[in-house]
């Protein structure tokens, strides 16, 4: 396919991993943020093929994995309401809630079902008028723009019973936070190549001057993540703290200005709890006072969820990159994707199931060829 | 659901006032809402997340890119690197082509 093969040529892969084991002279650390190149870098060996100064940590960039527990708890408190056809996307159902998932709910008589594109949940409501269609409106700002322009039709036609369930996330604020924890051990960023697609980097030059730390936009093809390294290191030995754009064909500095408009009318800033690593101030982003008639927290009400998280799942840890998977006591035994303690074992984004998936089960040995 | 592919806009329409697009992804049709990408046209590659056509690619930062990364072994080989690093034999590619 086009744009896909070209960016996996493994003749080229090796010749940059080359040189990035030509230009590293001590350890670095470098965090990459999204849990679709965290997938990349497992299914790839890219990880196998960098030398061992450079630890990849893998960062909180996994939007079902970030979701709080009290959002999940309160999906299933909806969902199970007769009235409610409840849609997600399809990475949602299996996540643990306190003593269920959307999958239990569903087996018990819930209507949940998976689209694809958040428009199937209008078309659903367009269709039934007669059911409160309620979509889980998650993730970063990747998926911010198809959850706002939904409840944007939602709204411009009328559709009284349509809502949203929003739990989103940013990802410049958590950029923000790793930098300012003191346990910190991050270097450098590869930041997240289709956030950027929609936002643009306009907002990571002061973060870059501010921590003294280099931010590599980047995607998410093999050759996209090398070169995203290997530009980072190139960086970090020269003492550079700048933003690089290594995605160019997708990503401009402005973003993509119609979504960011809608965003900006649909969606307002306010503090979120991330699962596993607590409240970052002002990183997500709920329905705008506009938008307020269709937020499905106001037309339900569940106030009075009482979450309790799993005492055996280290996903926080391994979310704020203080653990690797194989280094929870949980993983590969009583937590698998098939019955995941955590949601970092559901999502293809997670680190746990990207790390089972790809035999990443045991510590390997680091590959060194130079 | 971040694991965006890069799709080939077939076909532009309107459904109930929003401007929509049939994506051609290598041979798999999927239709996406194009109303992100006012200017793009039929022809055109989009990068797609969740049923929403988000960035266009260009074509001539694509091109840039990979001759970019051409470069990167032909200066390697200008200096000897590949020499030092001869993969002979070549170890196993964990890239799947």
């Amino acid at each position: 396919m086009k744009y896909l093969e070209e960016f996996r040529d493994g003749e080229i892969a090796q010749r940059i991993a080359a040189e990035i084991r030509q230009i590293t002279t001590r350890p670095w650390a470098i965090m990459e943020v999204c849990g679709g190149q965290t997938h990349s870098i497992l299914r790839n060996g890219i990880d196998q093929l960098l030398p061992p100064e450079i630890e990849l940590i893998h960062g909180p960039g996994c939007p079902v994995c970030v979701t709080p527990l009290e959002m999940i708890d309160k999906a299933l408190a909806i969902a199970a309401r007769p009235e409610v056809t409840f849609c997600s996307f399809g990475d949602m159902l299996r996540v643990p809630g306190t003593d269920r998932d959307l999958f239990r709910v569903k087996s018990e008589g819930g209507d949940v079902r998976v689209v694809y594109s958040p428009l199937d949940a209008v078309a659903l409501a367009r269709k039934h008028p007669e059911k409160q269609v309620v979509f889980f409106g998650i993730g970063f700002e990747t998926t911010a723009p198809a959850n706002a322009m939904a409840v944007h039709v939602a709204r411009r036609e009328g559709l009284r019973n349509f809502s949203m369930l929003v739990s989103h996330v940013l990802v410049p604020p958590a950029i923000d936070a790793i930098m300012r924890s003191p346990t910190n051990r991050v270097q450098a960023f590869l930041a997240a190549g289709h956030v950027c697609s929609v936002m643009g980097f306009w907002q990571y030059p002061p973060l870059a001057t501010q921590h003294r730390v280099p931010i590599v936009i980047t995607g998410f093809e093999p050759l996209d993540v090398l070169e995203g390294i290997r530009r980072t290191v190139r960086q970090l030995e020269a003492g550079d703290a700048r933003v690089e754009n290594a995605y160019e064909r997708v990503v401009t500095f402005d973003g993509n200005a119609p979504a960011q408009a809608l965003l900006e009318e649909v969606f307002a800033e306010t503090d979120r709890a991330w699962r596993g690593i607590g409240v970052i101030p002002k990183s997500g982003w709920r329905l705008s006072d506009a938008y307020a008639d269709y937020d499905a927290e106001h037309r339900f009400d569940v106030r009075d969820i009482r979450t309790v998280e799993s005492p055996r799942c280290r996903a926080g840890e391994v979310l704020q990159g203080s653990i690797k998977p194989t280094e929870c006591e949980a993983f590969g035994r009583e937590c698998t994707p098939r019955a995941p303690l955590g949601a970092t074992m559901v999502s293809s984004e997670g680190a746990c199931a990207a790390y089972f998936n790809y035999g990443r089960v045991v510590q390997l040995e680091r590959v060194v060829s130079a | 659901m971040c694991l965006a592919v890069p799709g080939r806009i077939a076909e532009i329409f309107e459904d109930h006032g929003t401007r929509m697009a049939r994506l051609d992804f290598g041979g798999i049709h999927k239709t996406v809402c194009l109303a992100y990408l006012p200017d793009a046209v039929v022809g055109d590659y989009a990068i797609v997340h969740v049923g929403f056509a988000i960035s266009r690619i260009d074509e001539a930062s694509a091109q840039e890119t990979l001759r970019h990364f051409r470069e990167l072994g032909i200066l390697e080989e200008e200096l000897g690197e590949v020499a030092d690093h001869e993969y002979a034999p070549p170890p196993p590619c964990p890239i799947p082509s």
